[in-house]
């Protein structure tokens, strides 16, 4: 019996909430809906860490869908890399999904709640999908079916604030002109190797060298990636789609979408292509590295004048990006490492900073700005005190999660020669100090206009409480991060670097 | 010369829709035009697609018993099948979020949404300094 089951884990994670959103959605009762959707979340949770378990036995699991073998047929891949984000996806879907219970029939009409959670389901699982499958068409579908999901749940926002709509609109062009891209790329790389199975592409894109098709449908496929990853000039749908999603929402996919998109780009870049091949070389230094510098600017220029507070946090998010994608472009196995720490920690940080503001709007029952910030820090402690650790982390300050990824991008930087990288990093966590402080300053220092009293619910605050926990916890002992994310990098771009 | 350049047809209308549909996407400023661009731009893919899974002088993949038969490649007839599925439901999706765009705003062109949105949004950041709300106990 166990043994069917950890034999077929790789499917089971991805079944799990995909097969349960087709039941919520039939579900009328909104208590039970949400209970269902716990449960799978948190089930897709257990079957993430048993994977873990199995990865570090057997280091690679292939399992071949409906027994067709390989190349031919679709596999599904966990390994040191795959199992990163699988993590990720699943711990923080569990903790919004908690935090959803309070937030969503506040924001949504009751008639219409079990249906989001079944979108809810369905980006989760395409999420997941996307980082285990090893076929490439197969990830298209994934990318699609976690988008449109999205889409979808950005556009419930709209029964709080019309410019939702126009967010979700901008988001499904954008992203769909995205994808189309990268269809176009795995067609014109299928028409010149005739496989579409990640493993088997990285063999015979070996001997392809210089052929003008491969150029091509490596730009496309990395271009449309980009776009899905918000990677600093596609960047546009991202805040306006996280500022005005529904609260619980926006935690999530703050939290995850991008992230694996990234892992995907990672993949692109380092194991379908050769990391030693002039074209993923110049690729790195000539493009993704100055996106990226410009990515890190912008996105904390943006927010330091930003005053409505998600969308601020949104512009951040476009910065923190930048810092991932540039670990990467520095492509060495210290840096992609601290890609991938970044990106987890990344994922801890800005889902608790979301967490904070949506539910603080949702005590106020307005949109959170700069100025109606004031003072709130002290009726709400708990939530306060949370914000100021998850800030702290954002800036990367010693004890939390923040600063072991700070410190290790720019230890890696220092020795990739780049000190000068290593010095803009610096300077942009500087900037994001100035955005950080205007919060808090707002919340703590300023005097509230009203006497406030506010009874903070401990469904609320409790997974707020988890994340803040985490990041301090993986900022005094990183070693399960640290561990992970270089076996990932390890993998990804070999011994040789 | 010209033999080849014509030879290769497909990939020339293929390149046409693609550029077609793109530009709809970018220089329209219609959402409803943007999504004519976006199905356009979608079934230039879809036509690339079956073109890679032609053969000249290739049959049906249908088993026969001659030995000489060349067969066409089905493997891209399905994954456009899938894609279509895809293409349709982003189609759906997209017109039904138009939908709701004009009954929300009373119109779909770009300028006049983004102009009333940044009305709304210079609102929010004013009203909320006069801090007037009902806090839940």
């Amino acid at each position: 019996m166990t043994d069917i089951l950890i034999k077929n884990l790789p499917i089971l994670v991805v079944l799990c909430p995909l097969m349960m959103s087709l039941i919520v959605v039939l579900i009328p009762n909104i208590f039970l809906s949400w209970l269902l959707t716990f449960a799978s979340t948190f089930v897709a949770f257990i079957f993430s860490i048993l994977l873990y378990q199995e990865v570090q036995i057997h280091s690679t699991i292939s399992y071949a869908l409906g027994n067709w073998a390989p190349p031919l047929g679709i596999e599904y891949v966990i390994d040191k890399v795959s199992i990163f984000p699988i993590i990720i996806i699943t711990l923080i879907g569990f903790l919004t999904t908690i935090f959803s219970s309070k937030m969503m029939p506040d924001e949504i009409n009751e008639t219409s709640i079990s249906k989001v959670y079944s979108l809810w389901l369905l980006a989760i699982a395409g999420l997941i999908g996307l980082v285990t499958t090893g076929d490439a068409f197969n990830l298209f579908v994934f990318l699609e079916i976690s988008s449109l999901a999205s889409v979808a749940l950005v556009a419930m926002g709209a029964q709080k604030d019309k410019q939702a709509l126009v967010a979700a609109y901008n988001y499904l062009i954008i992203g769909a002109v995205g994808a189309t891209l990268y269809v176009i790329g795995v067609g014109l790389l299928y028409g010149i190797t005739g496989t579409l199975n990640m493993a088997d592409l990285s063999e015979r894109v070996v001997d392809l060298k210089n052929n003008k098709a491969l150029i091509a449908g490596f730009g496309f496929m990395i271009v449309g990636i980009m776009v899905k990853a918000a990677v600093f000039p596609m960047h546009i749908w991202l805040p306006r789609a996280y500022a005005y999603a529904p609260s619980a929402v926006s935690v999530l996919l703050a939290a995850t979408a991008t992230k694996a998109s990234l892992y995907i780009l990672a993949r692109i870049l380092f194991s379908v292509f050769d990391i030693a091949d002039n074209l993923i070389i110049n690729t790195l230094s000539y493009i993704i590295l100055p996106l990226s510098i410009i990515a890190m600017f912008a996105g904390t220029i943006m927010a330091v004048y930003e005053k409505d507070i998600k969308r601020l946090l949104a512009h951040s998010s476009v910065a923190q990006i930048g810092y991932i994608t540039l670990a990467f472009a520095i492509g060495t196995k210290a840096s992609v490492a601290a890609g991938f720490i970044h990106m987890f920690n990344h994922a801890l940080i800005k889902g608790a900073l979301f967490m904070a503001i949506t539910s603080i709007s949702f005590y106020i029952q307005k949109r959170v700005t700069l100025s109606n910030l004031s003072g709130l820090g002290r009726a709400m402690p708990i939530t306060f005190f949370c914000f100021v650790i998850c800030s702290l982390s954002l800036a990367g300050l010693p004890l939390t999660a923040g600063f072991i990824s700070k410190l290790y991008l720019i230890k890696a930087s220092i020795s990739a020669d780049g000190l000068w990288i290593a010095i803009l990093i610096l300077f942009s966590s500087a900037l994001s100090v100035i955005y950080l402080w205007k919060m808090i300053e707002a919340l703590w220092l300023q005097q509230p206009r009203k006497e406030i009293i506010i009874k903070e619910n401990p469904t609320i605050y409790i997974s707020l409480l988890i994340i803040t926990f985490l990041n301090i916890y993986f900022g005094l002992d990183a070693s399960f991060v640290v561990d992970s994310s270089t076996e990932a990098a390890e993998k990804l771009v070999g011994v040789s670097k | 010369m010209i033999s080849s350049t014509i030879g290769i047809w497909n990939y020339w209308i293929v390149f046409l829709l693609m550029m077609i549909g793109l530009f709809l996407v970018i220089g329209r400023k219609n959402f409803l035009k943007k999504i004519v661009g976006l199905t356009i731009f979608q079934t230039s893919v879809f036509l690339l697609y079956i073109t890679f899974g032609k053969i000249k002088g290739g049959t049906p993949p249908i088993l026969n018993n001659a030995i000489d038969t060349v067969y066409s490649n089905p493997l891209p007839h399905v994954l456009i099948l899938t894609a279509i599925v895809v293409g349709v439901a982003t189609t759906a999706l997209g017109l039904s979020l138009v939908l709701r765009i004009n009954s929300e705003y009373g119109s779909i062109e770009e300028d006049e949404i983004s102009a009333q949105d940044l009305v709304d949004y210079h609102d929010q950041i004013e009203t909320s300094k006069k801090i007037d709300t009902k806090f839940i106990q």
